[in-house]
């Protein structure tokens, strides 16, 4: 049995541990914001939203769109879809620990837990049956559909009834029968547990064993340890049958589990709409791209700003088709950083299978998203601070494969200019050779100028408009020699004084 | 003129008598008898005969040494002085690791100056390349490990029955063991001289009478026992045990029952088997009731055991303590190979002084940075012609330690006639290894640090002949520069005045050019950072040019680096 609500072709296994510890992109592009709306307080829910957005990078645009379909059904059935949810976590809430299947435990408790998980967990998936079956018309997703075909294929009545009968014989009233070879040391070897014996049914078979010798060791009531090793005898017998009752109750219970991740991850999306709808951010499905060099979004918004803000942000048009550098120029607090994050937020989520903020988005598939931002705001010029940008771009290097999508912010500034420019000019042009795709914001005129004359580089340009205050909108412009901090400092400062940062800035 | 020299040295030594005091025993100042602190090593070569080349048909004796050298077997259990300098003494910690190390650590402690044995070794080293060959025998010494634990676990055993019944094992692996490997060595091609007479005498012994009787008679009693099958029943506070009466599997039912749950990720629950090799009384008990349902076959083995009591041959038991010296050491360095570091069996020589060593590296260091998974720089070095002092300086934490100690594992490891680390090698093999390593002060040491020095330093020019190895590293730090240059200038012209090998690290650069036997290596940094080293230790002086590039290239992140380290 088989959920198929993430994958067209195999299980969702989100990991163990929580993901992005090791990408500077979570940190650049603010995703715990996103998380936080996916999750909404519940730790289950971010877990599989990390392990979602975590495994965006391998999915093909086949598993995509796929998502898309379940995503539009879970969107126009909201409250079933939450339903459905609310019945596959029953097993895992609090007051049903007895469906949680311990480990270590002694072979007789093992068996009887499991006789109770199996018991418990297909009388949720009878019910959850029932509701599918109540709804299953408004729901049109390929995924959907196989998974209710799934429920009613396995789960007839008849069959549930013959294993409710199965599950009462497993309580060995006769006794435990093991049957044993020699083994090489002397100890039984090949223990298998034999089928119980049932006095009214096997009265002829017995009489033909008891005809032969038969010897018994009867323990003396004190003897401790003697009355252990026999529970140990007893526990080698059961412990054959107590796994494959395992086997068993974790195939039923594991099914429940993935059921609950799979619609887990839509239960996200819908929280993440809900959060958005209260703040009348539209949504739109994105379109992926098989083939490399496509990127063009009209009105992308940040999806993170916005969840900051609590309220409608600017967003940009930009049409790059056929380029793979992307070099964003121009002033200060111009909406540079923003349009950053909202191209790595919008690939992130749409090769998640998810929606993006933005009126259209279309963009090829990544094979990972990087990100490589200036660090903080001094620019102490020390070969310490450039080393470590290197140390990180060293980091990036060793994880990163053809078809990524890189971001740089402000890079490789921390030395000279010159020296600057050379280096991240040397790391583009590598990773453009590799069919990498990359956005790079950056001060330095030098770097820019270096890239003018290839076609298949973009240049955008933050810009004031007449008035002097910034639109936070980018537009298609060559790099200027210049830059506007000194706009900042009259727009914080007032007077206008003199400003040595423009001399930083120009170095 | 190099004749005499020998000649003279080994007068010297001889009229020494007294033997040096080591540094250490210096410090406590106990005096009186303190051993050499060398690398204890057979000075051997004068005594004996000159070696009879082995004939074919010569009786095998040792995988150690070859046939009619081994008399010139000189083992001692004591740690030689250099190793915790040289960490020589981590090194084999780690190589014998679990093994006896009251049987493998005189065979790591003890060095030759005699080629034939060395070579004996080598060969034996590089047969041992062949994974085939390397893999039957661990399996082989694996096997007869499992036979010694058997039987001291039997002499613990009261119950009759079980303690048969794990002899019985021992012996049946015991024969499997012999067999294997015979069956096995008939299909190597062997070269060395130490596993061709090993195969010689393996094949004699299995073809033997005495064994096939074992062999066989194992086989017939083993068929008879695995026909034994029993079942219990267990109920309350009582087993009943008695033969086995076709019942069904049980297991299957319930399994069969719940299939089409399976999925592939939880179909592989591991059933693991809580098995340990002793029996409770219980279960002993059982044992004897299965005896009394099979009463034939149990007499048959009682019957057998008492006629086969000393079953093991005393040759195959040397070659199975002897070749844990090839197979741990083997062991041991392969992870570090894995890891794309070289390893050769060194050209070796007791006269030739020039030598060298190409990517060689610190193995102590190698093995705890591979544990950590970190890279590892390799270093070289060559004396040509008349060098025979390499003097190291440069920078602190540049490595000149690590090059320093590397100089010494190289050439005791020659000695043992092991590999080396290295691309390639050329080593001289030194009659001992003294070492000085700057040392933290000794509070219980009555002589200043300075004196003290001095004395030991006096111990080793004493006791080293033309043919020994010295490493010096840091010497003289405790005292002012002017001191450090005389002293230091003293010591090395002392050395220079013998034809020892030396290194000596320093940071003096007027060392480094004492005359034409010393070599200047210099530890380097990168230029743009000099924080950062390169652990790269080479024969020219740095230079101070600093570019970012310089600095990108070391993060591997040029355009060049990157096209090579990022996949399409």
């Amino acid at each position: 049995m088989k959920v198929f609500l993430m994958h067209p072709d195999r299980d969702f296994v989100p990991a163990k541990e929580a993901a992005f510890d090791d990408d500077d992109f979570a940190q650049d592009l603010e995703l715990g914001v996103l998380l936080d709306a996916m999750a909404g307080n519940d730790g289950y829910l971010d877990d599989i939203a990390r392990a979602a957005l975590a495994g965006a990078w391998s999915n093909d645009a086949g598993t995509i769109l796929y998502r898309q379909e379940i995503l539009k059904d879970c969107l126009a059935n909201d409250g079933i879809v939450r339903e459905l949810y609310a019945l596959a976590l029953e097993p895992f809430s609090e007051d049903k620990r007895r469906f949680y299947i311990p480990f270590g435990m002694d072979p007789a408790s093992k068996v009887s837990s499991s006789v109770s998980t199996l018991q418990m967990s297909l009388d949720v998936l009878r019910r959850i049956r029932n509701t599918c079956n109540a709804f299953y018309k408004t729901f049109h997703s390929r995924g959907f559909n196989r998974l209710f075909e799934t429920l009613n294929d396995n789960l007839d009545d008849d069959y549930l009834a013959s294993v409710k009968a199965d599950l009462e014989r497993l309580k060995f009233n006769e006794g435990v029968l093991v049957s044993a070879d020699l083994g090489e040391s002397g100890k039984g070897a090949n223990f298998m547990l034999r089928e119980p014996q049932e006095k009214d049914r096997h009265m002829i078979q017995r009489l033909l064993p008891s005809s032969q010798p038969s010897f018994t060791i009867q323990i003396h009531p004190r003897d401790e340890a003697g009355a252990h090793a026999l529970g140990e005898l007893q526990a080698r017998g059961l412990s054959l049958i107590s796994d494959a009752l395992m086997q068993s109750a974790e195939h039923v219970f594991g099914f429940l589990k993935l059921l609950r991740a799979e619609l887990g991850f839509y239960v996200t999306c819908l929280n993440l709409n809900d959060r958005l709808k209260g703040i009348r951010e539209g949504i739109c499905f994105p379109v992926p791209s098989e083939k490399q060099g496509s990127f063009s979004c009209l009105d992308l918004r940040d999806t993170c700003l916005a969840l900051t803000v609590n309220g409608k942000v600017v967003g940009n048009d930009v049409d790059a088709d056929g380029k793979s550098l992307i070099i964003v120029t121009g002033a200060n607090r111009g909406g540079k950083s923003t349009f950053l994050r909202s191209v790595g937020l919008a690939q992130l989520m749409m090769q998640a299978g998810m929606f993006v903020t933005a009126e259209a988005f279309s963009s090829s598939l990544h094979s990972g998203l990087f990100s490589h931002y200036k660090r903080e705001e001094d620019r102490s010029m020390t070969s310490g601070k450039f080393d470590e940008e290197l140390v990180r771009m060293d980091r990036i290097a060793a994880r990163i494969r053809g078809r990524a999508l890189v971001l740089f912010n402000e890079s490789f500034a921390a030395t000279n200019e010159r020296e600057g420019s050379e280096i991240a000019h040397q790391i583009v042009s590598a990773l453009l050779e590799r069919a990498v795709m990359v956005l790079f914001v950056s001060h330095m005129y030098e770097f820019a100028r270096s890239f003018l004359d290839r076609k298949d580089v973009l240049f955008l340009r933050a810009d004031r408009d007449d008035a002097g205050k910034r639109s936070f909108r980018l537009r298609p412009g060559k790099p200027r020699a210049t830059s506007f901090g000194p706009d900042l400092y009259k727009g914080i400062f007032g007077a206008p004084k003199v400003s040595s940062r423009s001399d930083l800035v120009k170095m | 003129m190099l004749i005499e020299n020998t000649a003279l040295a080994h007068d010297r030594k001889a009229n020494s008598g007294k033997r040096p005091r080591s540094k250490r025993t210096g410090k406590s100042d106990s005096g009186g008898n303190a051993a050499p602190k060398a690398a204890r090593s057979a000075s051997s070569e004068k005594k004996r005969e000159p070696p009879q080349r082995a004939q074919s048909d010569a009786p095998f004796g040792s995988i150690l040494f070859p046939a009619g050298c081994e008399q010139l077997r000189n083992e001692t259990g004591e740690m030689p002085e250099c190793f915790t300098d040289l960490n020589l003494d981590q090194v084999i910690a780690a190589v014998i690791a679990k093994q006896d190390a009251t049987v493998l650590q005189p065979f790591f402690y003890s060095t030759y100056r005699d080629a034939e044995i060395l070579r004996y070794r080598q060969d034996v080293f590089r047969e041992l390349a062949n994974d085939d060959l390397r893999s039957s025998v661990t399996s082989f010494c694996e096997r007869m490990n499992r036979v010694r634990l058997e039987l001291g676990y039997a002499k613990k055993i009261q119950y009759k029955c079980h303690r048969q019944v794990v002899i019985f094992r021992a012996i049946r692996i015991y024969c499997q063991s012999i067999e294997t490997l015979a069956s096995e060595f008939r299909n190597f091609d062997l070269i060395s001289e130490g596993f061709l007479g090993f195969r010689r005498h393996l094949e004699k012994y299995r073809s033997s009478e005495e064994f096939a009787e074992l062999v066989e008679e194992a086989r017939d009693l083993q068929e008879r026992l695995s026909t034994v099958q029993y079942s219990m029943l267990v109920h309350g506070g009582k087993v009943t045990v008695r033969k086995y009466a076709s019942e069904r599997d049980y297991s299957a039912i319930v399994l069969d029952q719940f299939k089409r749950f399976r999925t592939e990720t939880n179909q592989e629950t591991e059933r693991k088997p809580r098995d340990t090799e002793s029996m409770n009384h219980i279960e002993e008990g059982i044992l004897d009731l299965v005896g009394k349902l099979y009463p034939e076959i149990f007499s048959a083995l009682q019957d057998y055991l008492r006629r086969h009591d000393r079953f093991i041959d005393e040759t195959m038991a040397l070659f199975d303590r002897e070749i844990q010296f090839y197979l741990t050491l083997l062991a041991y360095i392969a992870p570090i190979k894995q890891k794309g570091l070289a390893f050769c069996i060194p050209e070796i020589s007791a006269s030739d002084r020039a030598g060298f060593a190409c990517e060689s590296f610190d193995l102590a260091l190698a093995a705890k940075l591979v544990g950590e998974k970190q890279g590892v720089i390799c270093n070289d070095f060559h004396l040509d012609g008349p060098e025979r002092m390499i003097v190291v300086s440069g920078p602190n934490q540049g490595g000149k330690t690590t090059f320093a100690r590397m100089f010494g594992q190289l050439h005791f490891l020659a000695g043992l006639g092991c590999p080396v680390p290295g691309r390639k090698a050329k080593l001289f093999l030194a009659d001992q290894i003294f070492t000085h390593f700057e040392r933290e002060e000794d509070i219980s040491n009555l002589r200043g640090k300075l004196e003290d020095e001095l004395v030991r330093l006096h111990e080793t020019i004493e006791a080293m002949t033309d043919d020994s190895v010295v490493i010096l590293n840091e010497i003289f730090n405790s005292t002012s520069l002017q001191d450090q240059i005389f002293l230091s200038r003293r010591i090395l012209e002392a050395i220079l005045a013998t034809d020892a090998l030396c290194v000596c690290v320093t940071f003096i650069d007027e060392l480094s050019s004492l005359n034409e036997k010393t070599v200047s290596m210099v530890s380097t940094v990168v230029p743009e950072d000099p924080a950062t080293r390169t652990f790269r230790i080479v024969r020219k002086p740095a230079d101070g040019l600093a570019y970012a590039l310089s600095l990108a290239e070391r993060r591997k992140v040029t355009h060049e680096q990157l096209l090579k380290r990022i996949p399409r």
